[in-house]
């Protein structure tokens, strides 16, 4: 990893943060830092809703949060902004001093992994899916671009951080006490999606397999991501912590909205390219059902539309 | 060596953004100005109007891989005038030009529907060069990026199986009236700025650079494209059969490849 320089970091606020928090105990006075307001939905569970918005327009977008054990943490996702991670990693320190061992992406998107500096300097391994350095890369410079024009700086390459353990398949991590289970999918949201099992709490985190409320974004495969729904749902569990809407969703019920929009899509644009249909048309008469049962649906549907119809058109 | 991999990739794909000054949030006509209109036109007059040749395109795209346009002709095709060449710019994409789509009077509509990669903000200008040697230009600004370098959209050894393939859809058995004629290709149209998952290497440009669809021996559509025309490429134009026969498309990439599909128009009974 390269780590000589670190020009990322919002400076001040940041780097008194990490000096305090090396020194903190517990019962000392809090880290003077900035935290994100976190909420405990299970036992040492912890959650920063996000406030839908599109990216790189809005912040503090995904849901993001952490797993504290009786050894170590996990943070879960890192936000839009090495400003988001710092803020993170404040909520960390605020409640815990013991050292962080793992940040998770979920995957690419970059509403939940460009506050993944914020943690270089806490020793923590960062894990994602097998495929995470490859669209990393891919998708790096533009992500660069966004966010340098949104924050009226320039990022260098040092402000992605790409994984430096991966997940094949399913992985376990050990925090102390508990066990997370990491699934990795093939093609589905995107093509780097991992869902995390907490086996103290039955505590899923989905990352953007399940949304709620915002209208589900489609970057990687209609029929992958149904199936992964499919898998995911036969999986029990106590709750959700969906990458998007409200951090506690019962669980398995709040795979369903994100399941009946994608199968519509399916259905719809199936439907359409047997009867000749074209892609602009398409965008602008199909799954218009759908319509008022999402946030930020203006948004993303069209361009949900273009992915799935370039993918089921050659299926 | 990952971070090795993704610096170099920066630095490469830094590079193509720069010279295209690819700066999201950039627009206006610099490229244009700055060479593009001298490369393609040299110093011929160019009328900007919507009443020869109109473009249709989405002002935002959330998906910069897949950008429908729609070129619409302000009149019909005849012997006395007609609409020859279109040729589509993306300003700021690596390589600014996306096609060059040639028409005959045959054609009907000189109408073009596609799919376009947009790796920056940038304009998307059409120009239509009639029979009579007139250049007519129209444009729009479209809001998308990472177009050209976005992971190729779908499993790629499952595309390789199907390279050539096509499908021709033709809409309307009046064989008088310019049909609506549906051509898509499997290809993944590779540009060339897609790193390989496996190797770590630019999977090397793979893309469609010639079409030719002929009816009875007649050519109704051709074109030239460039790696801005999206994965499997489809492009809907018309032509006027006139009487019955059969439509052969002949598609070519850059590896010189040439792959043909023939389609029976239908008519009605």
């Amino acid at each position: 990893m390269n780590r000589v320089v670190d020009y990322v970091l919002p400076a001040a606020a940041m780097v008194s943060c990490l000096l305090l928090s090396g020194a903190a105990r517990a019962g000392a006075a809090a880290p003077d830092c900035v935290d994100a307001p976190v909420t405990a939905v299970a036992d040492g569970v912890y959650v920063r809703q996000g406030r839908h918005a599109v990216v790189f327009e809005g912040s503090g977008i995904a849901n993001i949060g952490f797993v504290v054990g009786r050894r170590c943490v996990a943070v879960i996702d890192t936000g839009g902004s090495a400003r988001e991670g710092a803020e993170l990693l404040c909520a960390v320190r605020k409640l815990t001093t013991l050292p962080i061992c793992y940040v998770i992406n979920t995957h690419v998107h970059p509403d939940h992994l460009l506050g993944n500096s914020a943690f270089r300097k806490t020793g923590a391994a960062f894990v994602g899916h097998r495929n995470l350095p490859r669209d990393l890369s891919l998708l790096g410079q533009t992500y660069l671009q966004r966010a340098s024009a949104a924050q009226g700086r320039v990022l260098g390459p040092d402000y992605l951080v790409p994984p430096d353990r991966l997940v094949e398949d399913g992985l376990l991590l050990e925090l102390g006490g508990r066990t997370l289970l990491l699934q990795a999918y093939d093609r589905a949201h995107t093509t780097s999606d991992v869902t995390i099992l907490d086996d103290a709490t039955d505590t899923l985190w989905s990352g953007d397999l399940v949304f709620l409320e915002h209208v589900p974004v489609l970057a990687g495969s209609v029929n992958g991501w149904l199936r992964a729904l499919e898998a995911l749902e036969t999986l029990s569990a106590a709750r959700v912590v969906p990458g998007h809407g409200p951090a506690d969703g019962p669980w398995p019920d709040s795979a369903a909205g994100t399941r009946r929009y994608l199968a519509l899509l399916r259905q719809e644009i199936r439907q359409w390219l047997r009867d000749g249909g074209d892609l602009w048309d398409a965008q602008r008469r199909l799954g218009i059902s759908e319509r008022d049962s999402w946030e930020m649906f203006d948004r993303y549907h069209q361009r949900n539309i273009a992915n799935a119809f370039a993918e089921l058109e050659w299926e | 060596m990952l971070t090795r991999a993704c610096i170099r990739t920066m630095a490469m794909l830094a590079l193509f953004a720069s010279a295209a000054a690819a700066w999201a949030g950039t627009d206006g006509d610099d490229r244009w100005q700055g060479g593009l209109r001298a490369q393609h036109f040299q110093d011929r007059a160019i009328v900007v109007s919507k009443d020869v040749i109109a473009l249709e395109a989405p002002y935002r795209a959330e998906d910069a891989a897949i950008v429908p346009l729609r070129i619409r002709a302000g009149f019909e095709q005849s012997e006395q005038r007609y609409i020859k060449t279109v040729t589509l710019l993306i300003d700021n994409n690596p390589e600014p030009l996306v096609g060059r789509f040639h028409f005959t009077p045959r054609s009907g509509r000189a109408d073009l529907a596609l799919r376009v990669r947009v790796n920056a903000y940038s304009p998307v200008r059409v120009i239509a060069e009639t029979s009579d040697g007139r250049l007519y230009m129209d444009e729009s600004y479209v809001k998308a990026s990472g177009g050209c370098s976005a992971p190729i959209g779908t499993d790629l050894e499952a595309a390789m199986r199907r390279l050539g393939r096509m499908k021709f859809r033709v809409d309307g058995p009046d064989l008088e009236q310019p049909l609506q004629t549906q051509l898509g290709v499997s290809h993944p149209n590779i540009t060339g700025m897609q790193m390989d998952q496996l190797t770590r290497m630019y999977t090397p440009a793979h893309y469609v650079t010639r079409v030719k669809v002929s009816y009875e021996g007649e050519v109704v559509f051709r074109a030239e494209t460039d790696i801005s025309v999206s994965e499997n490429p489809n492009f809907r134009f018309f032509f006027i059969p006139g009487r019955e026969g059969e439509l052969l498309a002949e598609v070519t990439d850059n590896r010189g490849k040439t792959y043909s599909e023939r389609f029976r128009v239908p008519t009605a009974n």
